[in-house]
């Protein structure tokens, strides 16, 4: 404990600097309007502020872009409650209530208690990262290629599992996404695989053009010309203040987002979207008036509110201490570490004990800029809300145009881009998601290389995967979940996510009839 | 008697091809609603993927089980693709039909990828301003229908301010076009 604090005295030393500060606000400015923006997710724009911080130090691009990420989480809200329309898609299940509540004038209280929920729930996610991240960082010292192979095939087994679509959908989009790794140089053999003479798919496909392709550019594609937007109530400063009422009820869903947000976010997966559906189910199972929910339920708005950002946090987690992306955005982060000379793995702690530390207490800095950033300030981040779509969506493109580009000033990073943008637009017109693809890409290295490190290691033999007991347990999971999502196949039984009465939307959430 | 005969016949003539559906199908049945669902088109879809990457990762060395070669995780793929594809399409049944679908924004999207295209090819030719003056100006102006003063203003603000916050300021690499600007 003793050691924890003096680390934590290191990390706010290193925070507070006036250098790590300046970026951490301008990461939380950005992800706030990141995630007020439809159309211009986290992702999208961690992607496209990448190249941006190649010429910062690792500390403060990490903590720039981690800024962005749980600033997006914040900023959803906005647009949620306040026109129905998810900044982005973890803030889907906020629309329900939250947007209730404003009709029924009652849009300041609903700001509030999302605003409070994540400050909450982001402050306590991060006590548990700085838990619970060096204590795994040093169990998984004893990982081996088995154990990675193992980890990542399980991420993809309960990635299918939790996820809202078909477990079959998400399995071969993660399967596709996958192929999309294995295009260029084969690391073991030396092999080009799958470039067909263009030279620069020898070094492979690139996260970024990818991310923002699908994420970024086929949402453009689908919510273009669309028809004009809801007028936008603009809450006065002094509406803003919840009644006792609500913030008492307000406490039990932020407690239970918090712990269940962060649990979900250490598993592989698009964790911050999936914590916001079970959130918002839980509470409405356990609500004594769950009739409420759908018509203004503080409680449909304070819990998934409240997950999604300590998602946000959990992500962190094996991030940090296993050196494994529990996600797409957790991923590009690994990558801009990666840029800047840093190995992430389970040693990262020990030795980059400034960069880990410091990390941490940024977190806790930046919730307490959101929290002033997102209430006061709200009727100034309204305003940009009334730019039309139509002005909107020429710069969202010109942005991702330019960040794809910067990366490796690459025309055929935007051939790509523009492929995956058609691709990720036809995806979601079929119900199929696009987050696993991402997830693939990036793993699928990784993936490879231990399977066929731990053949190597055993001579060949297979048995290696279960002879080894951390190894064995994670493929005995994966299987059971496996075999669960089978179970609706051959009995009456219905899966998890009819039995919490969850109803997840089958069209994109922009998508307005 | 004789009136509720012609009665009866003048109301089986007037009575249309419905009433006659009971017992008699009648001539020309309407033909069966296809029942295609979107998960079929998506499974089958993903099974030629499937084949198609088998195709080409059986080009590669296979290696073996217990020694795989570079085309070995392809073709492992490409299994389970196909099998997940066929798997999507027998359980299509639950998804929505075809028909249901509908496109109303495909004309935009075809528009802005095509906007795409050129920038991708012009970028490096023209530079970044003058890509992006023109792109603005075929977006707000062509497909937007915006006044031209604002589209005017708009194209050669973002242009010329975005160039100087991210090639000045901030040292992103971005092509200038053959005469320096």
């Amino acid at each position: 404990m003793i050691e924890t604090l003096q680390n934590l005295y290191l990390g706010f030393s290193v925070a507070l600097s006036p250098s790590v500060l300046f970026y951490a606000f301008v990461g939380c400015v950005i992800g706030t309007l990141v995630g007020m923006l439809p159309g211009l997710g986290p992702l999208s724009g961690i992607s496209l502020l990448l190249p941006l911080t190649f010429g910062l130090t690792p500390t403060t691009a990490i903590v720039l872009l981690a800024g962005i990420y749980y600033g997006a989480m914040y900023g959803g809200s906005t647009t949620s409650i306040l026109m129905r329309i998810p900044g982005e898609a973890a803030s889907v299940m906020t629309c329900i209530d939250g947007y209730a509540m404003t009709q029924k004038g009652r849009a300041g209280p609903a700001l509030a208690i999302a605003a409070i929920g994540s400050f909450v729930a982001g402050t306590l996610s991060v006590v548990g990262l700085m838990l619970l991240a060096p204590p795994l960082a040093a169990f998984a010292l004893r990982f081996g290629p088995p154990e990675y192979f193992a980890l990542l095939l399980l991420g993809f087994l309960v990635l299918a599992y939790m996820s809202s679509g078909s477990m079959p959908k998400t399995l071969a989009m993660a399967a596709l996404g996958l192929f999309l790794g294995m295009i260029g140089i084969d690391a073991m053999s030396g092999f080009f695989r799958f470039h067909y003479g263009v030279v620069e798919l020898g070094d492979g496909i690139g996260i970024v053009p990818v991310a923002v392709g699908l994420f970024g550019i086929s949402e453009i594609l689908l919510t273009a010309g669309q028809s004009a937007r809801p007028p936008i109530q603009r809450p006065k400063l002094r509406e803003l203040p919840p009644s006792k009422q609500e913030l008492r009820e307000s406490v039990a869903p932020i407690a239970r987002g918090t712990v269940l947000g962060f649990l979900i976010g250490i598993i592989p997966g698009s964790a911050h979207i999936i914590s916001s559906f079970v959130s918002y189910a839980v509470e409405k199972r356990l609500s004594k008036h769950p009739e409420r929910f759908g018509r203004g339920a503080i409680a449909g708005v304070a819990g998934p509110e409240s997950a999604n950002n300590s998602a946000a946090s959990g992500a962190f987690v094996p991030m940090l201490a296993l050196g494994v992306p529990s996600g797409p955005i957790p991923a590009v982060m690994l990558a801009a570490l990666m840029v800047h000379g840093v190995s992430p793995g389970p040693l990262l702690i020990d030795q980059q004990p400034a960069l880990f530390w410091g990390f941490i207490a940024s977190m806790y800095v930046g919730n307490v800029i959101l929290l002033i950033l997102n209430l006061p300030l709200v009727g100034v981040f309204v305003y940009l809300l009334r730019v039309p779509y139509s002005f909107l969506y020429p710069s969202i493109l010109i942005f991702c145009i330019l960040g794809v580009y910067a990366v490796n000033e690459s025309v055929v990073d935007l051939w790509i881009m523009m492929a995956m943008g058609a691709l990720g637009y036809l995806l979601r017109k079929f119900d199929l998601e696009t987050a696993p693809i991402v997830l693939g890409l990036i793993l699928a290295p990784m993936l490879e290389m231990s399977l066929r490190q731990s053949l190597a290691m055993s001579s060949g033999r297979y048995a290696i995967l279960l002879s080894r007991p951390i190894a064995a347990t994670m493929l005995f999971i994966g299987a059971a979940l496996l075999l669960l999502s089978l179970r609706p196949l051959f009995t009456s039984a219905s899966d998890w996510r009819q039995h919490a009465g969850l109803e997840i939307p089958s069209t994109p959430p922009n998508e307005e009839k | 008697m004789r009136s509720s005969g012609s009665a009866r016949l003048k109301k089986r003539n007037n009575a249309g091809p419905q009433a006659a559906t009971a017992k008699n199908p009648g001539p020309n049945p309407p033909p069966p609603v296809a029942k295609i669902r979107n998960d079929h088109i998506a499974g089958l879809v993903l099974f030629c993927f499937a084949l198609a990457i088998a195709w080409e990762a059986h080009k590669l060395p296979l290696g073996s089980l217990h020694e795989p070669g570079p085309g070995y995780m392809p073709m492992a793929l490409a299994i389970v693709l196909g099998l997940l594809g066929l798997l999507v399409t027998l359980r299509g049944g639950q998804s929505p039909l075809l028909q249901s679908l509908h496109w109303p924004e495909i004309g935009h999207a075809g528009k802005i990828l095509l906007a795409c295209s050129f920038a991708a090819l012009a970028l490096e030719r023209l530079g970044y301003r003058l890509t992006v003056i023109i792109l603005l100006v075929f977006l707000l102006g062509v497909i937007e229908r915006q006044r031209p003063v604002i589209v005017t203003v708009v194209a050669l603000g973002f242009s010329l301010g975005t160039f100087f916050l991210f090639a000045d300021l901030l040292k992103v690499p971005l092509p200038r076009g053959p005469w320096g600007f």
